[in-house]
């Protein structure tokens, strides 16, 4: 019988399917932080449970460390404790760590492709929502709560209902200064914020095929923007590449029997989707987000949608969004000042990223006005960031870059964008308060984040390139 | 896992849609390393201004509204994974959240947790934020036994979708580690034939 990517994964990991109840899903690779997690060993305590597999498990330290200073104690009291506590777990468990100092540390979804941990036709759960983003290799990769977190410590295992599928083809060449990022706001914007929920979606077509890996974990990173709780692309000689030689991947004879694997992971030319999607990379132009979720997105040349043009029911909320944002509808952001510069957060804050924005501000300053902070995703990334002298550049234009971790993404460090302000940011939420209380935030492509950094306003970069 | 069978209750209206779990609760306040004490900070930043006083209008500060069941708009509990929202809601004092849609992850960590999401149409949705305008101690029965939401003024009644698994966990108080851990002789079989 014909399948899907999905369904080839789904199938090769189900221990017990049972009529009535959820399927028991065995977890390959279980990846944890220090903020999803302390409550789930507290829960293994309480049970009398050991970590039932503990070297299928990889912990680091990233939503709560400082971004400065990193060797140095943590300032703030519970966020010291609560990494303090990810440690002691880890020892008491005896699970793998990439704490502070460790030259692996770094966001969780940088630092699993970096080491070739993530790998196609594996399942993979991490507490944490953009866990979609490892789903680049071809994976079944998916946020879970806590409670699950717990699950699977205890067993291994999550019980769970077989996701819909949902195919997302693009087609075509993009555009002079488009990018992943841009291709995947612009999706959620056709389909909103909650158009994939209960999918598992493949991506899907020539535009997706021509991107890097790295461009194709922006992609599958933001799946669940639009509610989908996970992403993949079929793995292909990009993947295999990138894989090859990482430092946990398969060597030798084991690699030559894991890519055989691999080599099948496709879905069929006849398996059928619950649902398909076709978008045109010409219709691609540079996205921002002018709204409280990133469904509220447009080209950056358009103007914010009329709120008396959206349905009935939703215009309430539309205006709330607007009024939060200080934004007229029918309006353009184009020449809008802005005060903050983000660059980093799963989405975009890998060794590509870093080199795109590099190349596009060497010999260029910031505008007198904005504060940008570069935050790499891993201690690999800053260290090879280091090394090409990308450094200097970003010292040069006056960009601040910074160590490992979330960061300005969810603000839960000291990195907070102040009340009121303005952030043009390549992370991947602009929900109310996300990066501090009452900031503002704009989501963009590392490029566009780039532009506005050197103009102090909203810029189409495309009109930047052509002056280059 | 705290059991539910039947409620009735007064609503706490919240019609917004797209509630993110960074609204339900920020970021900042996930630093805590227990369970407890997150219903403290449940909408921060819709129920407080920046220097802590109360934002009076805003529906949780309204003494006029009460009661252990949360209706909100469609799209509920999207973004973030955090089951600190669940924790959040429970703490508060609510037992059932309705909403006609809920994002995936967010009705997942309510019923590991044995807070009740309870999907309805966008229509009776509409009817219940109806009832509760026209008489602000409006009650709703819940019974998940019966999958049933019945608006007591009005008599109008919806059932509700809800896995029959899941539905015989939240009735006997049970969870999925229960569930899973009594086979944990065939995920051994599993591994090895791997």
């Amino acid at each position: 019988m014909s399948k899907t990517l999905v369904e080839k994964i789904w199938d090769a990991h189900v221990v017990k399917s049972e009529a009535g109840f959820p399927d028991i899903l065995y977890i390959d690779t279980h990846l944890i932080h220090e903020v999803t997690s302390p409550q789930a060993f507290d829960g293994l305590r309480k049970r009398g449970l050991p970590v039932f597999r503990p070297q299928q498990t990889v912990a680091t330290a990233d939503h709560n460390v400082p971004t400065i200073d990193q060797l140095k104690p943590i300032k703030e009291e519970l966020s010291r404790y609560q990494v303090d506590m990810l440690t002691k777990n880890c020892a008491e468990f005896g699970i793998e760590l990439y704490g502070l100092g460790h030259p692996f540390q770094g966001i969780v979804h940088v630092i699993g492709p970096e080491l070739g941990i993530t790998l196609p036709g594996k399942t993979m759960v991490c507490g944490d929502s953009h866990t979609s983003t490892h789903g680049a290799f071809g994976a079944i990769a998916f946020g879970i709560g806590t409670s699950q977190v717990e699950q699977v410590f205890a067993t291994q295992c999550l019980l769970q209902q077989k996701p819909k599928t949902m195919k997302i083809e693009v087609n075509g060449t993009l555009g002079k200064g488009v990018g992943a990022k841009d291709i995947i706001l612009y999706i959620i914007s056709q389909i909103s914020a909650a158009g994939g929920t209960g999918y598992f979606i493949e991506y899907a077509g020539s535009a997706i095929e021509a991107l890097s890996m790295e461009a194709r974990m922006t992609i599958c990173n933001m799946s669940i923007e639009m509610g989908a709780r996970g992403g993949l692309i079929a793995p292909d000689q990009t993947t295999f590449d990138y894989i090859k030689g990482r430092e946990f991947a398969p060597a030798g004879a084991e690699w030559d029997k894991a890519l055989a694997y691999w080599k099948t992971l496709f879905s069929d030319a006849d398996a059928e989707f619950d649902k398909v999607l076709t978008f045109e990379a010409k219709d691609i132009t540079p996205m921002i987000t002018y709204g409280t979720n990133p469904g509220m997105g447009m080209g950056i040349q358009e103007n914010i949608p009329a709120t008396n043009a959206q349905p009935d029911k939703e215009q309430l909320s539309f205006q709330k969004a607007l009024d939060y944002m200080g934004f007229d509808d029918d309006s353009s952001l184009i020449g809008k000042p802005v005060d903050y510069v983000f660059i980093g957060s799963c989405t975009n804050s890998r060794i590509e990223d870093l080199r795109e924005v590099a190349e596009f501000v060497k010999d260029r300053q910031k505008a007198e006005n904005v504060t940008v902070w570069i935050v790499p995703g891993s201690k690999q990334v800053e260290q090879q960031a280091k090394n090409e002298g990308l450094d200097k550049i970003f010292e040069h234009a006056g960009f601040q870059l910074r160590e490992p971790g979330c960061s300005a993404c969810l603000g839960m460090n000291e990195d907070k964008i102040p009340a009121g302000k303005y952030c043009v940011s390549t992370s991947n939420r602009n929900f109310e308060g996300r990066q501090g209380p009452n900031s503002r935030t704009l989501l963009v492509s590392p490029l566009t984040a780039a532009a506005a950094a050197i103009t102090g306003r909203i810029t189409d970069v495309r009109e930047m390139l052509a002056e280059a | 896992m705290k059991k539910f069978e039947k409620l009735t209750s007064a609503i706490v209206p919240l019609n917004i849609e797209n509630i993110d779990t960074d609204q339900i609760i920020p970021a900042r306040f996930l630093k805590a390393t227990t369970r407890e004490g997150f219903g403290e900070n449940l909408f921060r930043d819709w129920r407080y201004n920046g220097d802590n006083t109360l934002k009076l209008d805003f529906v949780l500060n309204d003494p006029t509204y009460s009661g252990q069941i949360l209706v909100a708009g469609k799209n509920f509990g999207c973004g973030s994974s955090r089951e600190h929202a669940a924790w959040a809601i429970q703490d508060a004092g609510f037992d059932v959240v309705i909403s006609s849609f809920f994002a995936d992850i967010f009705k997942g960590n309510a019923l590991n947790n044995g807070l009740l999401p309870v999907q309805v149409s966008d229509d009776f949705l509409s009817a219940i934020f109806a009832a509760v305008a026209a008489n602000h101690k409006a009650q709703l029965n819940v019974d998940l036994e019966n999958q049933t939401v019945t608006i007591a003024d009005t008599g109008e009644s919806t059932g509700f979708e809800i896995n029959a698994y899941k539905r015989s966990c939240l009735i006997h108080g049970y969870d999925d580690i229960d569930f899973i851990l009594n086979q944990k002789h065939l995920i051994q079989e599993f591994e090895q034939a791997k």
